[in-house]
């Protein structure tokens, strides 16, 4: 029905500012109902809430460590979303990672600490793009629906890292499935030591220079997607594959880059968990950095500027449900994880459930319409 | 060629004259500051063919969609066999009688011709008695209306005419009294269009209503009793089709006076620049599409291909535009020969020298989401004149497109607006500065006026012959017969994939290439004169 006369957008700030605010105020609302559902006050919980998330240097320092992690799985989602593809492998893709990044800390730690960083970078973003590379092959070549096939490579991953911890890569003499701690010339700085050589002094946390790396990714990103030639067919061909094939571009090239790059984005979650925080390899790190990575890349528009944002939404509630989970006991760590998922409902899966009525809110807007809608 | 004149006495002349069958009055309907529709009132009487035509956004789909209750107006009131009736939906108009035909057809392929019928109305959960109740009903109203198919044919193996025929079936099933077409015969043959143009006339005798939207001017003189003309928004004129002419609609509808034909000089060919030798094309269900195809287009001529859509025309353009891969033959630009068969694509052909305008300009021509400036460097994008290092030089690709935009007349000429939000018109020129501006040797021009107004056709036509003159190939597919007649220095018919024949410009009329269109070769269409071709369509 294209052909019956087509509204215009709405303006962008509506659309990037607008409609994520409106619903992130439905899902505190409908978190509010629930809060006071459970006979506690729900003006008291949002602020244990914030104070959780930023009432310190350390609690901000944890909330920026969980940014991170959602930068990285965020980014990771919106670059195959450019290419009109549901990466929904993100959390196998980083697992692997962190697998690649643990095995450049574990065997290549006699490398000089300037080597070692970069050299686990590329482990990192090489495994995690293995990972997405399967199924991106899969899709592009024989149609294999990547939705389906990431999904299950997230159960593979899950298995190989069992297997591995358990059987190959375990500290000899010991119960845990956990490697060796990493020498200390193959670990992260942290951001406390950071700015600690500058003079400042910040509580301890887990927060560290991936962080730096993954604002940098994000810059990248943008770069790579809306301003080079390789995003331009990134773009065209997630966007109409015949437009693409006429424009010589080929989409199964294409998917394959797009979804590669994604598992290698994703892949970076280990440079922040292995390489930062644990500094050692050990299983279930990921913690559903992967999942929530499709919710922030949703809620920010698919723009590294958005996801940064969201991740931080998103760090923020982590970090302060677990406060506000140690402070108002009746709210437990479950009600937290049922509060997370309002936001992830209403900012990611119903994120078009009100789209219709503000872009009618804004075609109309004339005194004639006041009328229209009187009827 | 459409000898069907208005019934006389059809178009109400009775004493005491019944309400009109639709009455708009005052209609007015915005889109945020766009004003679609501006105190539109319209009279359909019962019984007649009512012609709505105007250039693409003149509002003519705004007011069918309010009518069809896909929108509602801000004003102004619909009157149904003189009743106010306010259409909040389909199913109202559906309820009052109206039913719509669309453009393209929103029939389940798979299915039988009945079963579509009956799609939405099969009266219970148990399909049987509903079937047999609408076969009774089917078979009454193709013998009240002339309107034969067989009910239990596969809509996917019907020619398009029969599956229009469908269209109408089902509108008519639903009870409706009041017909609107929308740009009925976009898909039809000529002898299609006539045999349609005969059911629309029983339509009439049998006292139902047509609203009949185009572009055609010839198919409004030919069928309807009265035509509106709409222009940006307003209705501009109401008159009785037999006080108007063609020059008078087309200067209605544009606001001036407008060349209907080409004005072009004698080609010039020169060397050959595209050679096709024993083309095949397959597609992916095994189908031959293209059947060994040769011609050859020279410098310095407009080489037309004419054909009912679906006889191959788009296959053979895209295989020689590299977005298709043929199974066999030769492809040869510039003396370079293509390996058929193998992976080249679009981009190695752009390097040939070959530009190319596509048939559907929003699914292949256009990233509809992208703004102008990126619509323009589409398929040239590794252009280094659009690079600079790693990144693309976003000065260099805005200016490109400013200075085509303004070469090519593209209103509103802002390079950041988004492709989807121009008219179609505009979208077309955007593409057409782009494959033009690259200054080939050889142009593919594919449907290059579909659903774009009378002045940007003006326009492109002038541009093509332009290019022709200044010695570049040029091969145009179109549906519209009028334009590869006035357009092309030779015309090729295609028919179920093969080239039927060739005819020079001089001797093109459209008998003649209407009776090739349909897959009868000129030699036998010299002899077969007396027959009538109307009542075959092609299988």
């Amino acid at each position: 029905m294209s052909k019956f006369g087509r509204p215009s957008d709405i303006p962008l700030w509506a659309n990037f500012v607008l409609v994520p605010l409106i619903n992130l105020t439905l899902a505190f609302m409908v978190s509010g109902l629930v809060v006071l559902a459970i006979g506690e006050n729900p003006i008291e919980a949002v602020g244990w809430l914030l104070r959780g998330a930023f009432g310190n240097q350390e609690f901000i320092g944890y909330t920026l460590y969980y940014t991170t992690n959602l930068i990285f799985t965020g980014l990771a989602v919106a670059v195959a979303f450019h290419c009109g593809l549901f990466n929904i492998g993100g959390e196998g893709q980083a697992y692997i990672g962190g697998l690649g990044v643990g095995l450049v800390c574990l065997y290549l730690d006699f490398l000089p600490f300037g080597l070692i960083v970069p050299v686990a970078i590329l482990g990192g973003a090489l495994f995690g793009a293995a990972w997405a590379y399967v199924p991106a092959y899969l899709q592009a070549t024989r149609g294999s629906h990547i939705v389906i096939t990431t999904i299950m490579f997230n159960f593979i991953a899950a298995s190989l890292m069992v297997y591995l911890m358990v059987n190959v890569l375990i500290r000899p003499g010991q119960q845990s499935p956990e490697s060796r701690p990493f020498d200390e010339n193959a670990t992260l700085w942290s951001m406390h030591e950071m700015l600690g050589w500058v003079g400042i002094e910040i509580a301890r946390s887990p927060l560290n220079a991936s962080f730096l790396w993954a604002l940098i990714c994000g810059f990248l990103v943008y770069l790579f997607i809306w301003r080079t030639r390789w995003g331009y067919e990134i773009r065209t061909a997630g966007q109409n594959q015949r437009a693409a094939v006429y424009g010589g571009i080929s989409p199964a090239r294409n998917i394959v880059l797009a979804v590669s790059i994604s598992g290698a984005l994703a892949g970076f979650v280990g440079l922040n968990e292995i390489m930062g925080v644990q500094q050692r390899l050990l299983l279930n790190f990921t913690a559903g950095y992967g999942f929530t990575g499709i919710a922030v890349a949703l809620m920010g528009r698919n723009h590294p500027v958005g996801i940064v944002l969201a991740a931080l939404l998103f760090g923020a509630l982590y970090q302060g449900g677990a406060e506000l989970a140690f402070e108002i006991p009746t709210i437990t760590r479950d009600m937290v994880v049922v509060i997370q998922g309002l936001v992830i409902l209403f900012a990611g899966a119903l994120e078009n459930m009100l789209r219709p009525q503000i872009e009618s809110l804004f075609r109309r807007g004339g005194p004639a319409d006041a009328n229209a809608q009187a009827e | 060629m459409y000898d069907l004149k208005p019934a006389d006495g059809a178009g109400g002349e009775l004493s005491a004259p019944p309400p009109a069958a639709i009455e708009l009055v005052g209609i007015n309907k915005h889109f945020g500051p766009v004003h679609a529709n501006r105190d539109i009132s319209m009279t359909v009487p019962r019984g007649t063919i009512h012609g709505i035509i105007g250039e693409n956004g003149a509002g003519k789909s705004t007011l069918m969609s309010i009518l069809y209750g896909f929108y509602q107006a801000d004003s102004g009131e619909i009157r149904v066999n003189g009743e106010q009736r306010l259409i909040r939906t389909p199913n109202d108009a559906i309820h009052m009688g109206i039913g719509m035909v669309h453009q393209h057809f929103m029939l389940v392929e798979p299915f039988t011709v009945l079963e579509n019928v009956i799609l939405g109305s099969e009266g219970g959960s148990l399909l049987h008695a509903g079937e047999a109740r609408a076969r009774e009903e089917l078979a009454h109203l193709e013998a009240e209306y002339n309107l034969d198919v067989s009910p239990d044919a596969v809509v996917a193996d019907l020619p398009v005419g029969l599956q229009q025929r469908v269209e109408i079936l089902k509108a008519l099933f639903r009870g409706a009294d009041t017909l609107i077409l929308d740009e009925p015969t976009g898909v039809l043959t000529p002898q299609e269009a006539d045999q349609l143009f005969r059911i629309l006339d029983t339509l009439r005798t049998q006292g139902k209503t047509v609203i009949l939207i185009t572009h055609k001017l010839r198919e409004i003189m030919a069928i309807t009793d009265n035509v509106s003309v709409m222009r940006a928004g307003q209705m501009v004129a109401n008159v009785a089709t037999r006080d108007t002419s063609r020059e008078q609609l087309a200067e209605l509808m544009v606001g001036r006076k407008v060349l209907l034909r080409v004005d072009k000089g004698p080609a010039n060919p020169g060397r050959p620049v595209l050679q096709v030798g024993n083309l095949n094309m397959v597609d992916r269900r095994g189908v031959s599409r293209v059947k060994d195809v040769s011609f050859q287009v020279r410098a310095g001529e407009i080489v037309g291909i004419a054909g009912v859509s679906g006889n191959g025309q788009s296959e053979l353009l895209s295989a020689i535009a590299g977005t298709i891969r043929a199974r066999s033959g030769e492809i040869a630009v510039n003396g370079t020969n293509i390996k058929v068969g193998q992976g080249v694509d679009a981009h190695d052909m752009r390097e040939l020298g070959l530009a190319h305008v596509p048939e559907d300009r929003i699914h292949e021509g256009l990233v509809t989401t992208f703004a102008a400036n990126e619509c323009t460097i589409l398929g040239y994008h590794d252009d280094p004149a659009y690079n600079k290092g790693l990144l693309l030089d976003r000065t260099a690709i805005l200016n490109t497109c400013e200075g085509q935009m303004g070469g090519y007349d593209v209103r509103p000429p802002n390079p950041l607006l988004k492709a989807a939000n121009f008219s179609g018109g505009n979208q077309q020129k955007l593409i057409v500065a782009r494959e033009m501006e690259r200054d080939p040797d050889l142009l593919l021009v594919g449907q290059p006026t579909r659903g774009v107004d009378i002045g940007a056709i003006e326009f492109i036509h002038r541009r093509l012959i332009a290019m022709r003159d200044a010695g570049k190939a040029i091969l145009l597919v179109s549906v519209e017969l009028d334009e590869v007649m006035s357009l092309s220095d030779r015309i090729l018919v295609m028919f179920d994939g093969a080239i039927v024949g060739e005819v020079a410009q001089a001797d093109a009329d459209e008998r003649t290439l209407g009776l090739m269109m349909a897959g009868i070769r000129p030699d036998e269409a010299s002899t077969s004169t007396g027959g009538t071709p109307g009542g075959t369509s092609p299988a």
